[in-house]
């Protein structure tokens, strides 16, 4: 009860934190001081005091791509374990209902952009769509390769199965696994090399772009689904790299909200040290991140 | 008396046929006013009234049943058939008929079609009571007999606007491809007749033959039904025909005469005691290759029909795949995938003929509402036809494989039967979920594109400014399908009942298997998404009650944006297809601006299908020049072709004896 609490507790609480964590390292690579770890969730009080402006074209669909884009990212948030606790909600299969749940947001989010009728926003979601398309595959080669390990068909059982002795003996194919599930969570969450969500040219945009004319409250909404994601898809790739349990479930606890500081850390780094791709290169970045994984399955099926 | 007759499934349902053939016959003769169309409509509704409840029933209870009919032709008894299989494939055809004959009074009103009207209306019974005989058809040349009937009357409806040039081409390729079928059709009962000795089709399991004197049956069935099927190589004829016939048309021949191919080929596999691995690696390669290349053709496409005629090989595709799969876990003792695969797979039969007919339905209204089929000239409109777009909007959710529509549910129990083979020894079959799971994002990328390019935005062209809700005629149709939709997604218990019983039939190691996951998860799971989604928008309209302002779309920093500005669906699929250039490619002609100020100057651009062009093209040519030597024999002289028909009689006495 407790472990489902905390859950509960972390995912709506921490996603911010991870973007403060990413602002202020990449703040000090650039030798700035940088913005307050918290200063996402002054963004997100202010954003939720503020008025709305919304464009005249558009119809119940603008403002049906944050909720329900918000709203899925919750329920996705009750499928995935934190660390090496349970989820709430554990069934056979419940990894499609996951993969599908952050489908159906990518729905509404690039048709409530199609629905102001702006080139930009268009541009936008179409990036959007195409990108998450070739990042889709690349998800399902490393559940293939997780429940060939595990012989489970549910993301609990399957990520909490890895463990050091499987890292000591299926090293690599985890290695490259998670690899792929890396540039997967750059990709999605539109991090650098993917997007540059602090540029200032709409035409280089993919998320940014699509959510221009979304204000106040929506934009919260919008800014606070995009963090649980950030969160989820992280939470999925420290499940994966940290194979350890301490025994005691509050320290466990604590290690994973270490880590995903840490995972912010490492984004931050990779957003300081590198520069956007081309647009033309990013998806043959994503398809090496899919053969990356494929490679896993391969390694682990020998 | 007469209810004791009436409560028989099989009376009910032959009432049904019969009514539904002669459904359009009344308005034949009554060519004036709205009252030969509305017959026919309170026809199809009795039929439908009449057979459905007695077809679900039988269904449920898993009833066999085997009925002769008199007839005096020289083909062995006449029979008729009731089994799961067949009751099966009955539903889509009683649900959609009625549903589309009552659409027609709105779309296509003898007010406005007056000469097209009274034989679109005939035909449109006729091909639905074609297509239930087909499926009750026990007796080989009844099933040809109903069968080409069922391709004629397609034929007919497809050309009702013969005096369109493209049109009539696509009706010529319809007709050609359809043939190539019937002949391999031909064949393959021709040689079942010579096997079992008549043309009463053989029970379930009652035709023992090795495996290499099996070979010609499966592959004259994968030829005949696979191109009925639409499925890639064979599927030609199927964009240029579901695009250029009128949308109730389409929804019936893409939401339910499609199945027939399927229906076809799994009420031939049930002949044989088992399947041949083979067969299920075919039909499985070749459903993942119809499934991903029929997505992508969709995603480049910009006529809105054409669109969701390739998305209906996609999902076809994704059926035949499933039961591929189903053959492979029969034949390598498997029951597990078996299970899985075929209940995903009859499921999503069901399922897409739900929302394609919807989705067809609605393309009718934007077509009446804006009259125009392109893309690229719609937009706005969700503001014009609120209800329209609603409903479209389920439909799109729905096919797209998301959660809470039907579609999710099936694509589901076909992930998780592929997925649980990475425990297999060797998982080959789990490699196909990470392409259905690319298929599922190129949906995504296509009917972002149907929907946000019809509906949303602002309007591109003229007609789409002017453009209007449907009547209730037109509305209540499509609003049973969205509803059948997510009840689907919902509740798929029902469904997944359904599916039970010929799933006895078809494998029969299967049934024993249990859901590895309760329906109560998808129940739930859409209930959070309602409950969740109802709470954030109650609290974002309670934060922003007050202070919300209206306003023109932010166009960063340009001060006067126009409609043509934005983003078109061609556009907006533009990055995919450059990535996709081997297979669909967008061809742009136009002059180059020049002159300053600059000349006014014209683009066009077309979506091409390069496979189609490059290979199946040239091989036509191939054909076309060796026929063109046949030709000198066909010259209109009646007297010599009297003389060849006594050369041929002549040549067959002589082969006889």
């Amino acid at each position: 009860m407790a472990d489902m609490l905390l859950h509960f507790l972390l995912v709506l609480v921490m996603p911010p934190l991870l973007l403060g964590v990413i602002g202020k390292t990449k703040a000090a690579f650039a030798g700035r001081v940088g913005a307050p770890y918290l200063q996402p969730y002054y963004d997100l009080a202010r954003l939720f005091r503020k008025g709305v402006v919304i464009s005249d074209t558009t119809t119940w669909v603008f403002k049906a791509g944050p909720v329900i884009t918000l709203a899925a990212t919750m329920i996705a948030a009750l499928l995935i374990p934190f660390g090496k606790h349970a989820a709430p909600i554990s069934f056979d299969g419940d990894m499609v209902l996951f993969a599908y749940l952050f489908a159906l947001g990518r729905f509404f989010t690039t048709s409530a952009a199609l629905d102001t009728g702006s080139s930009f926003e268009g541009m936008g979601s179409a990036r959007e769509v195409t990108f998450s398309c070739l990042a889709e595959p690349t998800l399902f080669f490393a559940l293939i390769t997780l429940t060939r390990l595990s012989g489970s068909l549910s993301l609990t059982p399957m990520l909490n199965y890895v463990t050091l002795p499987l890292w000591a003996d299926t090293g690599a194919a985890l290695l490259l696994m998670l690899a792929g599930i890396f540039v997967v969570l750059l990709a999605e969450n539109s991090r650098i090399p993917f997007d540059d969500p602090n540029t200032h040219l709409e035409l280089t945009m993919i998320h940014e772009v699509m959510v221009l004319d979304h204000s106040g409250p929506y934009f919260g909404a919008i800014l606070y689904g995009a963090s649980v994601k950030l969160f989820l898809l992280g939470a999925l790739f420290v499940n994966l790299a940290i194979p350890f349990s301490s025994g005691n479930t509050y320290l466990d606890w604590l290690l994973f909200v270490a880590c995903m500081v840490a995972l912010a850390v490492s984004i931050g780094v990779v957003e300081s040290v590198m520069a956007r791709l081309r647009l033309i290169r990013v998806p043959q970045l994503l398809v090496a991140a899919m053969i990356l994984t494929a490679f896993s399955l391969v390694l682990v099926v020998r | 008396m007469l209810q004791d007759v009436m409560r028989d499934p099989f009376v009910r349902v032959f009432l049904a046929v019969v009514l539904t053939a002669f459904s359009g016959i009344p308005g034949l003769f009554l060519r004036k006013g709205p009252t030969g169309q509305r017959l026919a409509t309170l026809c199809a509704l009795a039929a439908s009234a009449l057979a459905l409840p007695a077809i679900l029933a039988a269904l449920l209870a898993g009833e066999h049943a085997a009925y002769l009919v008199r007839w005096t032709l020289p083909f062995g008894p006449c029979e008729l058939l009731l089994d799961p299989l067949a009751l099966f494939f009955l539903i889509p055809i009683f649900l959609v008929f009625p549903l589309g004959s009552l659409y027609a009074n709105g779309y296509w009103p003898n007010a406005s079609h007056p000469t097209t009207q009274p034989p679109v209306t005939f035909f449109y019974g006729l091909l639905a009571a074609a297509m239930a005989l087909v499926v009750i058809a026990r007796n080989g040349a009844l099933f040809l007999m109903a069968w080409e009937v069922m391709a004629l009357s397609g034929y007919f409806l497809l050309i009702c606007e013969h005096r369109h040039r493209e049109v009539r081409a696509a009706g010529t390729l319809y007709l050609i491809a359809s043939h190539i079928g019937v002949a391999a059709l031909f064949a393959l009962f021709s040689l079942l007749a010579s096997r079992v000795g008549s043309f009463v089709l053989p029970g379930a399991g009652a035709l023992h033959l090795d495996p290499s004197a099996a070979f010609p049956f499966y592959l004259l069935a994968l030829i005949g039904f696979g191109s009925k099927a639409g499925l890639m190589p064979l599927h030609i004829w199927l964009p240029s025909a579901h695009a250029n016939a009128p949308s109730h048309v389409s929804a019936l021949l893409s939401g339910v005469m499609l199945k027939m191919g399927i229906y076809g080929l799994l009420r031939v596999t049930t002949f044989f005691p088992e399947r041949p691995l083979w067969l299920g690696a075919v039909l499985l390669s070749a459903g993942i290759v119809s499934a991903i290349l029929g997505i992508s053709l969709a995603a480049a496409q910009k006529d809105l029909k054409r669109l969701l005629a390739y998305s209906s090989i996609e999902n076809l595709g994704i059926v035949a795949a499933a039961l591929g799969s189903a053959f492979i876990g029969e034949a390598t003792g498997n029951p597990r995938l078996a299970f899985l695969a075929l209940t995903g797979g009859l499921f999503h039969i069901l399922n897409h003929s739900l929302f394609k007919p919807l989705l067809f339905f609605s393309a009718g209204s934007v077509m009446h509402a804006t009259g125009t089929r392109d893309l690229d000239l719609m937009g706005g409109l969700a503001r014009k036809m609120p209800k329209s777009a609603l409903l479209s909007a389920v439909g799109v959710v729905a096919i797209c494989g998301l959660p809470p529509g039907n579609g999710f549910v099936s694509e589901f129990f076909i992930y998780l039967g592929w997925l649980s083979e990475a425990t297999a020894p060797f998982p080959i079959l789990a490699l196909a979920a990470p392409l259905l799971a690319l298929v599922g994002g190129i949906a995504v990328i296509s009917f972002v594109k149907l929907f946000g390019a019809a509906f949303l935005g602002a309007p591109r062209s003229e007609g789409a400014e002017h453009g209007h809700e449907s009547p209730a005629s037109m509305l209540v149709p499509m609003g049973l399908l969205a509803l059948l939709c997510l009840l689907g997604g919902v509740l798929p218990q029902g469904f997944l009942a359904l599916t039970r019983p010929v799933l006895a039939t078809l494998a029969p190691s299967a049934p024993g298997y249990r859901l590895p996951v309760s329906p109560l998860w998808f129940t739930a799971a859409a209930l959070a998404l309602l409950l969740l989604g109802s709470v954030i928008a109650l609290f974002l309209k309670g934060r922003t009650a007050g202070h919300a302002s209206h306003g023109p779309t932010w166009g960063c920093g340009y001060i006067a944006p126009t409609t043509r500005m934005e983003y078109t669906g061609t556009a907006f699929s533009g990055i995919f297809t450059t990535l996709w250039g081997g297979i669909v490619r967008t061809t742009v002609t136009g002059a180059k601006v020049t002159g300053f100020p600059p000349a006014p100057a014209r683009v066009s651009y077309t979506p091409r299908e390069i496979i189609l062009e490059r290979v199946v093209g040239p091989l036509f040519k191939l054909c076309d020049q060796g026929f063109s030597l046949l030709r000198r024999m066909q010259h209109g002289e009646v007297q010599v072709y009297i003389l060849y028909i006594f050369v041929t009689l002549v040549l067959l006495l002589i082969w006889v004896r």
